[in-house]
Parts: C-alpha cells; sequence; structure tokens
C-alpha cells in the first residue's frame, strides 16, 4: 500500500441497489416499529465498496460489471469519495465496519482483482447504506442506527455518507518487550496490577507470580505475565471447578452438615466417568473433545463450549465465534465434523426496552444476531445444525447464554498424541491480529455496562470459509500421517495452544514470523491474539514440504513459527529481542489451589396448590402450548442447514407435515453407510428446577438427555454425556454452593444411567453488575447435558409422530407430585412443588424400551418433559395429524393415584415416555415391560382430537382439536 | 473418494472451489448412479494437475464458494470465465451432461450458462422473497416439454431438501420468463404438496421456497447438456434420506436425475 499511496492514490465510491421489485424490508420496518418509532414508509439497504488505489473509472466499470452488480437485480452509482453526492432527499444511515474487523467480502475482491486484470486496487472496504424514506428525525434516526442497524462494538455509522476506513495506514509503533516490576510490589499493588491489565488473578496467583520471579531474580515481560494470566485463567485451567470447596449444607431441621471437597471435577465429574468405568470410552476430559469408539473402524468425537460474554456484546461475531471455536474443538482431535447442537438462552423477546440494564443490548436484537451468527459460521461449513434448544427467562437479559456444540467422525486411532523434540511448530489457517485480544481473562470477568468500551477487542468476527479450507487441508494431512500433534487456537490464542502442546517437552517460537493481518502488533499481542481460523500442528522436519503442497492446493496459508524441543522451557523471540522465557512446569503447575466456600440451605417444600386448575385447564394447556420455551423453534430452526452431508436420517422436525420436534437427532454419516449404525444426538436442560434445587436439575437433565436419545432407538447401555455448567460468580458461597449441589446430582445421575462423562466446561462469572443502578445480577444457574448415544440399528429407529389410528398408547414411568419448575407453574405464575427427581425404574425402563424399539414394536415414542402428558401427547397428535383417546386413571405405579387428574396430566417426572404400538405387538410390548411401570392409556384416533378423561366412559376433562394445538404450538410462525 | 473405479463407468468430475461443502453427497449420488466419480480442486484443474476434457460429466455442487461474498456463486462463475472458460465451452459444447446444484447453479447462471448462450447473464438468482435463508424439503415436478437430458422420461416427482438463502430465480420481464417455459428451459418445478392442507394449482410458499417466478427450480440450456437447479436430488438418493420414511413413505429419490446423466455421459 504505501508504495502506491502516491498521487494516483484514489477512493471510489460504489454503492449497489437492488432493483425496486426486489426491495424488501418487511423485517427492519417492523423492528422500526418495535423501537416505537412511526413515519417511517420504506427503508432500501444497498451494498457500498470503497475501492482505493491507481484506479481509474474504467477499472471502476470493470470492477461493476465483473463482480459487484448483479446485473438483472441489482444497480450501481459510483464517483470518488467526496465528489459523488447524495441527490436524493431521502435520510440515509451508513454503517461500516471499524479497521482490523474482519471483512471478508473486502478481502474476496482485492485478491480477485487481479485476475480480471485491475492492478491498481490496493485496498477496499464494505459498508451498508440505509434509504430512509418517510418524515423521521434526527433523534429517530440516531435510535435506528444505534439500536437496530450498528454495534459499535464493531461499526461505527453516519447519518448521510460514511467516511471510509479504506487501506488506512497503521501507525508502526516500536517494538517492545515491557519489563513489568513485580518483585517489590505490595499485596494491593499487585491486586491493581491485575485488574489494570485485566489479568483477572487474584492475590494468591499474583504472590505466587511474584515468588517465581524473585527465585528467578529479576521481573517478568509483558509477554510472560500475560501468559501465565491466560494460562491459569479460569477459561484455560477451570481453577473454580479444581479448587478444594469448604461446604456447609443447612437441613430444615437446622443440622449442618459440613464437607471439604477435593475439586469439583475430580470428586463428582470424572469420579463418575472412572467408576462406570465404559470400555468404549476413548477419550474422556484429556483431549479438546471428548472420545467414543464406533463400531471397530471409527471414533466419534463431541465437544460443547460456551461462547456468553461475546455473545453479549456483539451477538453475531460471538455465536458466530462460538460455532467456529467448538469446530476447531472437533478439529484439534483429528476428526471430520458432522454435527452442530445450538441451546441458546435469552431474556425475554418482549421485555419492555425501558426496564433494560445500561449498556444491555434488547433481547431480540441479541437474539436476532445470535441466530443469525450460529447460520452463517454452520451452514458456510457445511455442518448440520440438528438439535438444540432456546429458553427464555428474565435472568439472561444481560447475560446470554450461547452454548455450541459439534460432533466429530474419526478413523479409529486417526488422532496422533504429541509433539516430540525437534517437530515444527506449524500454524495453518487464518492470520493473527489484535482481535480477541484477552478473550481467555475478559470471560472470567463479570460484565458491566463498561465493558463492551474496555474489552471491544475480546469481540471477532469469524470467517467460515478459512475454516473450511483449513479442515480440507488437515483431513488430507491426517489421512497422510503428516503431523504428530495437533490442536486449535482458541482461548488464549498460540499462547494457549502451543505452550500445552509444548508442555512435556519445551518449545521455542520466535513470533516475528507469524503472519500478521497488518502491521504495528507487539510481541504480547502476537503471542495472545484469539483472531479465528488458526490451527496449530507439531510437523516432523521431513513432513513439511509434503503439507506445504496440500496448502498450496487448497489455498490454506501455512506457517513455521518454532520448533519444540527439549529444554523444558517456554523460549520467545521476536527477530534479535527475547521476549520470554518460562519454566513450562511453573506455567503449567504453578498455580496456587484455589480454596472456596459453599453454602447450601435445603428448601422446604410446599405443595403446590392445582385445586381450582380443571376450570382453567383448557386455557392453560394452550398456554403451555404456546409458551416461548416449548413452541415451535421451527423459525429458528429452517435457518440452519440440517440436511448437508446428507446424513440426516431423524430430522428436528419430523410427521406428515414436518413439524413435529424430534426428541433427537440420528445421523448415518456416508462413511458408515454400510454398517447401519447411527449416531443420536440429544439433550437435557430445565433452568427451572435449577432454581429450586440444581441437584434436581442435574439429575432431571440427565435424565432428559438420556430419554431424548432412547426415544429414537440408542441403546442405553452406549450413551456418553457431557457436562456445561453456567453460573454465577463462585466466589460467592451461594453461588458455590449451588454449583456444589449440580455436581453432586451429576454424580448420582451420572451412575443412575451408567452413563460416563467424556467432556465438559463452565462458564462462571455470569453476573452483571448495572453501575449506574448498583445492582448486580447472576444468571439462573444453568446446566445443560448433551446426550451421544450410539443406535446399533438405525433402520429400527423410531420418531414421535402418530403413525396410525387404532394403535396403543402406552405410558411408561411413574408419574409423581412433581410438579416444582413444572411448565403448569410457569403459565399459571404460580410456585409450590418439589422439582423432579431420581426415577427409580429409569434406567431398567430405558432398556426394555430400547429393546422393544429394536424388536420393530413401537411405532412411535416421544419423551415426557416441560408440560407432561399435555404437551407430549399433543406434539405426537399434531405430528402424525391425527387424535387421541387417553384415560387419566390408567397411569402406571402406585404414585399415579394418589394424584388429581389435572396433576397426572402436567407434572413432569422423570424417566417418562408415551409409546405407540400397534395392536399385533402389543402382546411382545408389555412382556418386555413386566414388573415395570407401565400401562395401556389409550389409543390413537383418527379423529383430530386430543382428548384426555380422568376414567373410562366419563366426559373428557380436556378436549383439543389439532387446530387448536397447531395454532397455539405453531401460531407465531404461521402469522 | 474413489476415482477411476472402473474403466467402463463413466468419470465424472466433481468440482471443488474453497467453501464447497456437497460435493460428497454429490460424489455418492454419481457412485449410486454408476458413475464414477471424482473430486478435484478446481486449483487442480488450474494447475493442468487434471483436465476437464478426460472426464465424460460434470457436476458443480453446493456449497457456500467464497462464503457468497459478493453474491452466491459469482466469484466461482468468475473464475469459470477467467481461469476455465475455454475448457468449459469446449465441454458444454461437446453435449456432454453438466449439473450444477445450488451453489453450482448460481455460478452457471451468473457465468451465463444457463440458460445460456454464455457469458451473457440473462437471469439471476437472488436474495429469497422470505429474505432469509432456509432448509425444507420441497417436491418437485419434471416438465414433460423440457429439452434437459436430465429430466428426460422422468415421470415421477422428486422429492428432496432445498438449503440455501439466494434461490429466488428472478428475471425482471414477463415475457422472457414465459419465453423459457416456451423453449422448454424449465427443466423442474417447485409443485405444490399434494395432501388435504394445500391443493391450490400453482405452489405458493413454501411449497415454492424462495419466491422463484414461475416457480421454477431448475432450467436448462438449449441444447438441454447443461442443468442447474436450487433443491439437493443428491440429499435424496437413499431411501432413509426421505423425511418420512418413518411413515412407510419411499418416493420421489432425486436419483434419476443422476442416472439420466450418467446414461449421457456413457455415450462420450
Amino acid at each position: 500500500m504505501s508504495d502506491s499511496a502516491m498521487a494516483t492514490d484514489r477512493i471510489y465510491r460504489v454503492c449497489v441497489s437492488p432493483q425496486p421489485a426486489l426491495v424488501n424490508a418487511t423485517s427492519v420496518l417492523a423492528d422500526i416499529s418495535t423501537l416505537g418509532i412511526t413515519g417511517v414508509q420504506g427503508i432500501v439497504r444497498s451494498d457500498l465498496y470503497f475501492l482505493r488505489g491507481d484506479l481509474d473509472d474504467a477499472d471502476v466499470q470493470t470492477l461493476c460489471d465483473e463482480l459487484l452488480v448483479d446485473p438483472i437485480a441489482q444497480t450501481a452509482t459510483w464517483g470518488l469519495v467526496g465528489v459523488i453526492s447524495d441527490q436524493s432527499d431521502d435520510a440515509l444511515i451508513e454503517v461500516g465496519l471499524l479497521p482490523g474487523v474482519t471483512d471478508s467480502v473486502a478481502d474476496n475482491l482485492l485478491a480477485r482483482a487481479a485476475l480480471i486484470g485491475v492492478d491498481g486496487l490496493g485496498a477496499a472496504s464494505t459498508a451498508r447504506s440505509y434509504t430512509v424514506h418517510g418524515h423521521v428525525s434526527q433523534q429517530d434516526l440516531t435510535a435506528i442506527a444505534e439500536r437496530l442497524l450498528c454495534n459499535q462494538v464493531i461499526e461505527y455509522y453516519a447519518l448521510g455518507q460514511l467516511v471510509p476506513h479504506v487501506g488506512d495506514a497503521h501507525h508502526a509503533t516500536e517494538l517492545r518487550a515491557e519489563t513489568i516490576a513485580v518483585r517489590n510490589l505490595s499485596c494491593e499493588e499487585l491486586q491493581a496490577l491485575s485488574r489494570e491489565r485485566l489479568l483477572s488473578l487474584d492475590l494468591n496467583e499474583m504472590l505466587a507470580i511474584r515468588d517465581y520471579y524473585e527465585r528467578e531474580g529479576r521481573d517478568p515481560t509483558d509477554v510472560e505475565l500475560e501468559s501465565l494470566a491466560q494460562t491459569w485463567s479460569e477459561h484455560c485451567v477451570h481453577k473454580t471447578f479444581k479448587a478444594l470447596v469448604d461446604y456447609v449444607e443447612h437441613g430444615h431441621d437446622g443440622v449442618k452438615q459440613r464437607e471439604t471437597i477435593d475439586g469439583l471435577i475430580k470428586t463428582y465429574l470424572r469420579a463418575a466417568t472412572q467408576s462406570i468405568a465404559a470400555p468404549w470410552v476413548i477419550s474422556a476430559f484429556v483431549d479438546n473433545a471428548g472420545i467414543v469408539a464406533l463400531g471397530d473402524a471409527h471414533e466419534v468425537s463431541i465437544k460443547v463450549e460456551t461462547h456468553n460474554h461475546p455473545s453479549a456484546l456483539e451477538p453475531f461475531g460471538g455465536a458466530n465465534t462460538g460455532v467456529g471455536g467448538v469446530v476447531r474443538d472437533v478439529m484439534g482431535v483429528s476428526a471430520r465434523p458432522i454435527a452442530n447442537t445450538d441451546v441458546l438462552c435469552f431474556g425475554p423477546l418482549d421485555l419492555d426496552p425501558t426496564h433494560l440494564p445500561t449498556g444491555v443490548l434488547h433481547p431480540q436484537r441479541i437474539y436476532g444476531g445470535v441466530v443469525a451468527g450460529i447460520e452463517d459460521y454452520g451452514n458456510k461449513m457445511g455442518i448440520p445444525t440438528v438439535n438444540g434448544a432456546i429458553w427464555f427467562d428474565e435472568g439472561y437479559t444481560a447475560n446470554p447464554l450461547v452454548y455450541c456444540g459439534c460432533v466429530g467422525l474419526a478413523p479409529r486411532g486417526a488422532h496422533p498424541s504429541g509433539a516430540r523434540p525437534g517437530d515444527l511448530v506449524v500454524v495453518l489457517g487464518g492470520r493473527t491480529g489484535r482481535d480477541g485480544l484477552h478473550g481467555a481473562t475478559f470471560s472470567s470477568l463479570e460484565l458491566t455496562d463498561e465493558t463492551g468500551e474496555l474489552t471491544g477487542g475480546a469481540v471477532q468476527i469469524g470467517n467460515p470459509i478459512t475454516e473450511k479450507i483449513t479442515l480440507d487441508a488437515m483431513l488430507v494431512a491426517r489421512d497422510e500421517h503428516l503431523y504428530s500433534a495437533i490442536t486449535d487456537c482458541g482461548a488464549g490464542g498460540l499462547s494457549s495452544a502451543v505452550s500445552e502442546m509444548g508442555a512435556e517437552t519445551g518449545v521455542e517460537v520466535d513470533l516475528a514470523t507469524v503472519p500478521l493481518k497488518y502491521a504495528g502488533l507487539q510481541p504480547w499481542e502476537i503471542w495472545l491474539s484469539e483472531a479465528q481460523e488458526r490451527m496449530v500442528l507439531a510437523v516432523p522436519e521431513g513432513h513439511k514440504a509434503r503439507l506445504q503442497q496440500i496448502c498450496a492446493l487448497y489455498g490454506v496459508e501455512m506457517t513455521v513459527i518454532g520448533r519444540f524441543v527439549d529444554s523444558g522451557r517456554l523460549l520467545l523471540t521476536h527477530g534479535e529481542l527475547q521476549v520470554a522465557d518460562l519454566s513450562m512446569s511453573f506455567l503449567h503447575d504453578g498455580l496456587p489451589r484455589r480454596r472456596l466456600r459453599g453454602e447450601w440451605h435445603a428448601p422446604v417444600w410446599s405443595q403446590a396448590d392445582l385445586s381450582d386448575a380443571a376450570s382453567s385447564l383448557r386455557a392453560v394447556t394452550l398456554d403451555m402450548l404456546a409458551h416461548p420455551n416449548i413452541r415451535s423453534k421451527e423459525d429458528v430452526v429452517r435457518r440452519y442447514d440440517h440436511e448437508v452431508q446428507g446424513a440426516t436420517q431423524i430430522k428436528p422436525f419430523v410427521g406428515v407435515h414436518a413439524d413435529g420436534p424430534s426428541d433427537a437427532a440420528v445421523l448415518r454419516p456416508l462413511e458408515l453407510r454400510d454398517s447401519g449404525l447411527g449416531i443420536a444426538l440429544g439433550n437435557g436442560f430445565n433452568p427451572a428446577y435449577g432454581k429450586l434445587d440444581p441437584y434436581a436439575m442435574a439429575v432431571s437433565a440427565i435424565d432428559e438427555a438420556v430419554r431424548n436419545v432412547v426415544a429414537v432407538g440408542t441403546d442405553p447401555a452406549r450413551i456418553a454425556i457431557l457436562d456445561n455448567f453456567c453460573w454465577g460468580n463462585p466466589a460467592l458461597p451461594d453461588r458455590m454452593g449451588s454449583l456444589v449441589r449440580a455436581c453432586k446430582g451429576c454424580y448420582d445421575g451420572a451412575l443412575h444411567y451408567g452413563t460416563p462423562f467424556i467432556s465438559g466446561k463452565d462458564s462462571l462469572n455470569n453476573e452483571y453488575l448495572d453501575t449506574v443502578s448498583g445492582k448486580q445480577v447472576a444468571i439462573p444457574p444453568s446446566l445443560l447435558i448433551t446426550a451421544l448415544g450410539i443406535v446399533p440399528d438405525a433402520e429400527r429407529c423410531v420418531t414421535m409422530d402418530l403413525k396410525t389410528p387404532g394403535n396403543r398408547l402406552y405410558l411408561i414411568g411413574e408419574t409423581r407430585r412433581e410438579l416444582g419448575g413444572s411448565l403448569w407453574l410457569q403459565v399459571t405464575t404460580d410456585s409450590g412443588g418439589m422439582p423432579p427427581g431420581i426415577a427409580p425404574f429409569g434406567p431398567a425402563l430405558a432398556r426394555a424400551l430400547h429393546g422393544a424399539i429394536a424388536a420393530g414394536h413401537v411405532s412411535a415414542c416421544h419423551d415426557l418433559s416441560e408440560g407432561g402428558l399435555a404437551v407430549a401427547a399433543s406434539e405426537m397428535a399434531l405430528g402424525g395429524r391425527l387424535g387421541v383417546d387417553i384415560d387419566l386413571s390408567r397411569l402406571p405405579g402406585d404414585a399415579a393415584s394418589e394424584l388429581a387428574p389435572v396433576e397426572r396430566l402436567v407434572a413432569e417426572s422423570n424417566a417418562r415416555y408415551l409409546v405407540e404400538v400397534a395392536p399385533d405387538h402389543a402382546a411382545a410390548f408389555e412382556a418386555a415391560f413386566e414388573g415395570l411401570p407401565c400401562a395401556a392409556v389409550g389409543h390413537v384416533l383418527k379423529e383430530p382430537e386430543v382428548r384426555f378423561c380422568a376414567q373410562e366412559g366419563a366426559m373428557p376433562l380436556l378436549e383439543l382439536s389439532l387446530s387448536e394445538i397447531a395454532s397455539a404450538w405453531r401460531g407465531h410462525i404461521d402469522g | 473418494m474413489a476415482s477411476l473405479a472402473s474403466g467402463t463407468l463413466p468419470r465424472v468430475i466433481i468440482l471443488h472451489a474453497p467453501g464447497t461443502n456437497r460435493d460428497r453427497e454429490a460424489a455418492l449420488a454419481c457412485e449410486l448412479a454408476n458413475g464414477a466419480p471424482e473430486i478435484v480442486h478446481i486449483n487442480q484443474l488450474g494447475v493442468g494437475d487434471r483436465r476437464l476434457a478426460d472426464y465424460q460429466m460434470l457436476v458443480i455442487p453446493g456449497g457456500f464458494s467464497y462464503g457468497d461474498d459478493l453474491g452466491a456463486g459469482r466469484l466461482w462463475a468468475n473464475d469459470l470465465y477467467h481461469r476455465f472458460r475455454d475448457d468449459l465451452d469446449a465441454f458444454v459444447a461437446s453435449g456432454k451432461p453438466v449439473l450444477g446444484i445450488c451453489n453450482g447453479f448460481q455460478a452457471l447462471v451468473k457465468a451465463g450458462y444457463l440458460p445460456g448462450p454464455a457469458p451473457l447473464q440473462r437471469v439471476t438468482l437472488t436474495q429469497n422473497q422470505q429474505g432469509r435463508f432456509e432448509c425444507r424439503w420441497v417436491r418437485l415436478q419434471p416438465l414433460p416439454n423440457s429439452r434437459s437430458l436430465f429430466t428426460r422420461g422422468l415421470e415421477q416427482d422428486i422429492l428432496c431438501p432445498v438449503a440455501h438463502g439466494e434461490g429466488r430465480l428472478w428475471i425482471d420481464d414477463a415475457n422472457q420468463s414465459r419465453a423459457l417455459f416456451d423453449q422448454g428451459l424449465v427443466g423442474l418445478q417447485y409443485a405444490p404438496t399434494v395432501d388435504g392442507a394445500f391443493t391450490t394449482a400453482a405452489a405458493a410458499y413454501p411449497d415454492n421456497p424462495n419466491g422463484s417466478i414461475g416457480n421454477i427450480a431448475g432450467l436448462c440450456n438449449w441444447a438441454g447438456n447443461v442443468f442447474g437447479l436450487m433443491p439437493h436430488p443428491e440429499d435424496h438418493v437413499l431411501a432413509w434420506q426421505h423425511p418420512r420414511w418413518s411413515r412407510g413413505e419411499h418416493d420421489g429419490m432425486g436419483l434419476p436425475l443422476f442416472v439420466n446423466g450418467m446414461r449421457a455421459a456413457g455415450q462420450f
């Protein structure tokens, strides 16, 4: 750029607009009206391109003709910036990307210009222009810009023509590794240092660092201090889950039970896995993802991550890179990604904007951005998004949750185990920029209304195509055995990736060799940058040339940045300048163990009062079906490609009109085509129980995840699970106490079903401090359990839609007075009752059900969860466009007989399924459940009516037509 | 993916650009249709490692080439025009079958090969009328008067998914769109779903998932050997891929399109 930045340097502005017949502004106009702004009659979005370089009009015309303008659908106006003027009377809002934010369109344009003979294009950038028709004040335009169109964390805007950032010179800064004095600091000064540099380290940790440097007889460089903070961050090392916990449980009777817990992971999560000792677990808690065996020749990997803090600030980018990150985790175990799952939590979409805490984006905007971000990355990577959930609660208003999961498939044993001294450190994929600095430590901070300003750099925009080509090249390299270790650059960037790979050996890296997006990065920034789409490989010298060949074919940038050595040290240079020399053992083992306090007050359960329920049963049931957490998510799910890869046997929606919600997805990757094996993916999540008792939430989430995958045909002896905790600040004893309760539930629930944990993740400090009001808000304790199941014979899989009139309906599992946290009580804004606990017959029922499915005795099966039998039966009926007739007096188990009919209909006890069985199979089906709670409760009707009666022959207690169910459950989609 | 499986099977080149992601399914479909598919990166063609002329059929598969930057298929079309134009023109002129699916269709349309003749772009595929990406199954009706060798003799509807954000076939002139039908250039149309709920003659959303004019789902050139469509017949080549397999339904496989292609390819 600098060479061509002479007299001929010009900047053109090209504005590309849709043909009038193709303008579609309905959704933006609807959003504008939610802001309370009237008077906007229309809005037209155009694409802006700023082209800079040694260009003339002919060049710009060529670029327009060949690249920028679709001659059928679009028209363009262009001219020199500052010369071309806006002639219309309409108002303009223009939005551009801040310098340094990924702009892949501009990158592609730049790369392509030379091919079509425009050699003078030196730089390009893109932006959006909105022409607003109608009578709108400046104030309204500002509101539309700031609250709808522009996120100032990554973008800037103008009311009128934008002043472009295109090819801005980066100020050359003097390269330096700053030395930071720690040896003589007091405790207060150490804490202040941690705060000022966003290290997120506590006093003990700062003292350990001070002691280390006193022993070394010098002070740390900034690179070293940042490396330590990143390696020791909650995000990377899970110190809360490894801490010693002094735990007190206060019983109802005033009795206190005390115990000291030797780390939550060790005591509950890993302990469950060890105790279950499933021989098919290949890797648990060690690698980037958990791995289980599949048949003799393959292995399946899975990882679920969270990307909560970034999604709160920049929803699209946060969710986008959340998907990109978890996909790289799966690439980091040498697997090909085969499915994505996403569980999202937001504040209520209809939240009154005046109730929004300062500095927080409206839930509607977060929701829109997050869904678009997931759509963009998953679809472009060609990974089907086949499973998920969306949950709304006011507690997520300031702290939305974005759980992103990915499943991978690899030939057995294809993932090599470790870097050896002499191997080269190779970076594959994207370039390093200033993006994503401090992500690892930032995720350990509580959000405030100033977080966006302070840590704007933590937010990144992804480029899924860069990751896709990196994947393409990586898979070839894997199959040719070209690397001896691989990991992804996630939180902590190269620092985390390279120092973990070299933990057992030692490593030397020259930061000057790392390819940069732009000049001017300091050594610590290069080392800590969380720029996306980068993988790090350990490559034996002899394989370098072949790897280079593969990368050239796929257009992937590959760079050797250092070498693994047997020094046991992390040695970083920038050219001639040495910037870090740390002992690997201090870096990885020097972190002092935390000691935390947890307290739990056992709740006193009152009875939920459903005595008046019969009169409102009809209205409440329809409200349950229409509840935002229950109703169809088809409008979101169809924006995700769930068919790519051609492996989705059970799709997210099934039945006559493909609108019945599946319990779980079943995948049959093409590699497994001849084996009949399937992979099932399900999840369990219900924070409403967690508000009452996180223990109940944990056992229920495990139960639900197991039910989901068993209901479609998974062998219950082949289910692996993942834990994913999103919690408040663990330094507060009540938060820590509830976390302990949840972990105890995880242990008991996993052992109950014999389902080992193979991977887990925690995102803590999901609290929001409103600096204006001084209020501190934590999210509801939220535990996601993801289940990965193996289906032995996918031809026998079962979907949830009812199939044939006259077939019998069986309810299996015990219905108990478990109404606490139930959907019924949420809808009636009532409280009381106990949340569902461990169901004693659960494992035996799952085995019997699997036997019946595998034998071909089951026509349809759906698990009972939120809304109990009422919702499950309605969904099955809708899926099959058939009716049901159910007699509530016939529910199996002694406990049910003590319940009022309405309680039987809406209780949410675990381990229950509603199963459709053809009369021919009834005897065999019943035999399989001998001695277990299982009863024929009704049958499938040809008439489109869902009927429940309190006993045989009685007038129906509740009768709903399918059209009523459809309009409650999916009326928001049909309009 | 296996290549050169047999000397007697037609050799199919499945082109892969940065961001292509439905190439493996396209290869499976070709294999099941008795072809010998090979996935080839455009850079392999670029450096002369592979030659288009060595193959009997070309498939340009789905995905997000170049991330849809500058418009879906635009940069790939630019590749076809600037890097492989002579070879591709020769391939097309020879009468060998060429199939563009989704992103491949977008590229062929924007490079002018559909409806043709290249390089003038005559129609476009633009943003869905609903304004968003959608993945759903659609029913496709073959048009008996179509010149396309891929739909020749097809009597059954094809059932397969769409998964795109820019699939609305559009042309700013009603006469021209009528001409596409009159000239037999329309191969497949989005059809109304045949069951109780939808019985109107012309498909409306969501049966026509993107607002394409005339419910056009697939177009061919005048010679009938180049065909493109937005939906994904390669994602319905196995019985269990059917969205209602569990209800005993097994109609509408996408395989016949590939079988027709392979039959034509076998003549070269």
